[in-house]
């Protein structure tokens, strides 16, 4: 299952220190690594925590120290890190994290949603969406690989249930193969006692925007070492990675933009869609922080409609992903419009016909309606 | 591609049936797919899980509203809950009950699809899975679906059964032969 591959993903990077807090649906990736550590697969130490505010605090100060450190959680966990999200940023410590992606509470719902995720979008993590076991699995470690590039830490995100509890063929590499594509974690900089250094201290006017100016620098130096290390994964894997994935895109008219598992059922009518003749393709968004705009704004110039389909809200603006795609195109001329889209909240099943419907629904009108339509909705429990 | 959906109760096994099938078709040299119906699990609640196989990779991520099959584990299911929704044509419904499986022709009002029964609770009480009153039958089931589905070999579910099961392997992996030749169908 998708919480395993992340386990495999995290014991072949060989971690060094894991802390973790158990929540629905993520229980399953930190239970199988404390299996590995408790029978010699993996030699980490694993610390139990009684909160993810605990966990991410452990992961900080075992990465100053200049360990490889790992720590996985979902929704309420996640926003319980929130401080300490920007702390390992600003201390540029490349923390790896596998986030499943969880509806937040109330109404108390355990189910898929990337709100919990993309939330966080202002932390400075890099945030990887899956849509595949096996993309999980190497997206661990090609957060590792990049995350250490950049000095940057990582969240490695997927889809509750939709990819966390399904079974499917995962190819496991070699040890030998990841070690020569992730050798050991060599910080600039680390808690030594024989020379010493003094770590994040009171930082004034007079520096701090330098400092911030070297996190957004260093968001450029991880898309290229993404570019790079996904290209190089082709070599030892034969698996590739890029920010973006583009599928029947060539000469396609209408463009769908997802991210996460409704990505791999749009495939599935995209083909649907070529077959009744339309000119449709998919782009998914497999990096959203650092966000692939140079890329996606030369990869859209000649498409005249996009459609977005987000499963996440903010609530009043709407859609994240077509929020952040609007944000990069605007000072493009004879940018496409944008037909915003929202589905599948709190685990609702994002079904072939949904993603049909988002595509006749931009085919069928001009200019797009300016907030983002619901799909799905049961009008009859609205306005009551 | 075929798609496969199992209906049970907590505690049943529906998610490691699907798990172990899933296994077995992989055995076989097929692309395999298989999650649970996302429940909160509770014992004795209704519960899904979901199989998918084929020759390629399989891109499709949703519950599966149209099956090509149908396993039930608790015959009191049928009713309560709409175990046939949206079954295709000619597809099985094997339902673990001590019945004979014209019992069951409701089911199936223009015999669109095929009925198949097993006493899978006699069988595992006979293997001494789990107790009487609550027995285990979700290896035994996947025997019987060997035999009457075509689809996938007994041996591949017994070997998939030992691999995934975590007590008492050889047991569970005769119950599923012992259901393989004890199926009732029609047809």
């Amino acid at each position: 299952m998708g919480n395993h591959a992340v386990s495999y993903g995290v014991m072949l990077a060989r971690a060094q220190v894991i802390a973790a807090y158990p929540i629905t649906p993520q229980t399953q990736v930190v239970e199988f690594l404390s299996e590995m550590c408790a029978d010699g697969r993996l030699a980490a130490k694993f610390i139990k925590v009684e909160s993810e505010h605990s966990a991410l605090a452990c992961c900080i100060g075992a990465a100053t120290a200049g360990c490889r450190t790992f720590t996985a959680t979902s929704a309420q966990g996640l926003a319980l890190m929130h401080e300490l999200l920007h702390w390992a940023t600003a201390a540029r410590l490349p923390i790896v994290m596998a986030n499943v992606n969880r509806a937040l509470a109330p109404g108390w719902n355990i189910w898929c949603d990337q709100t919990d995720s993309l939330a966080q979008r202002d932390t400075g993590w890099m945030q990887f969406y899956c849509d595949s076991n096996q993309e999980i699995l190497d997206s661990v470690l090609l957060a590792y690989r990049v995350a250490e590039k950049s000095l940057l830490p990582a969240m490695v995100v997927y889809d509750a249930f939709y990819l966390s509890h399904t079974s499917e063929p995962v190819d496991i590499p070699e040890q030998e193969e990841v070690d020569a594509f992730l050798p050991p974690f060599q910080p600039p900089y680390f808690l030594d006692t024989d020379n010493p250094r003094t770590f994040y201290p009171l930082l004034g006017p007079e520096y701090y925007m330098e400092f911030r100016y070297q996190m957004e620098q260093a968001m450029e130096k991880a898309l290229k070492a993404f570019n790079e290390a996904g290209t190089e994964l082709k070599t030892i894997f034969g698996r590739e990675y890029h920010p973006i994935e583009y599928y029947r895109c060539e000469d396609a008219e209408l463009i769908l933009l997802t991210a996460g598992s409704a990505a791999s059922t749009a495939r599935v009518v995209i083909d649907q869609m070529r077959v009744k003749g339309y000119p449709v393709g998919l782009m998914k968004i497999r990096l959203f922080r650092p966000f692939p705009g140079q890329e996606l704004r030369e990869a859209l110039r000649s498409v005249a409609k996009i459609t977005v389909l987000d499963r996440n809200l903010s609530p009043g603006i709407g859609g994240i992903f077509a929020q952040e795609l609007k944000a990069v195109l605007v000072n493009s001329p004879k940018h496409p419009a944008v037909f915003s889209f929202i589905a599948g909240l709190g685990g609702r099943d994002i079904t072939p016909q949904i993603i049909q419907q988002a595509l006749e629904i931009t085919l069928a009108n001009d200019r797009p309606v300016a907030h983002s339509v619901w799909l799905g909705l049961q009008e009859e429990m609205i306005n009551k | 591609m075929v798609e496969i959906r199992i209906h049970g109760r907590g505690g049943q096994g529906a998610v490691v049936a699907s798990k172990i099938l899933a296994i077995a078709f992989f055995k076989e040299g097929k692309y395999v797919q298989s999650f649970p119906a996302f429940g909160v699990e509770r014992r004795g609640a209704p519960v899904a899980a979901f199989v998918r196989t084929g020759h390629e990779f399989i891109y499709l991520r949703t519950e599966i509203y149209q099956p090509d099959h149908v396993i039930v584990l608790d015959p009191t299911l049928i009713g309560p809950i709409a175990v046939t929704g949206g079954l295709r044509d000619g597809g099985w419904v094997l339902i673990n009950s001590e019945k004979e499986p014209h019992q069951y022709h409701n089911l199936s009002p223009s015999h669109y699809y095929r009925i198949a029964t097993v006493d899978a609770n006699h069988i595992a009480t006979q293997h001494h899975l789990g107790s009487p009153t609550n027995p285990i039958v979700n290896t035994a089931i996947l025997g019987a679906f060997a035999r009457i589905s075509n689809l996938v070999s007994i041996e591949s579910v017994e070997e998939a059964i030992k691999e995934e099961v975590p007590v008492d392997r050889e047991e569970n992996a005769r119950a599923a032969r012992n259901a393989y030749l004890k199926v009732v169908y029609e047809g």
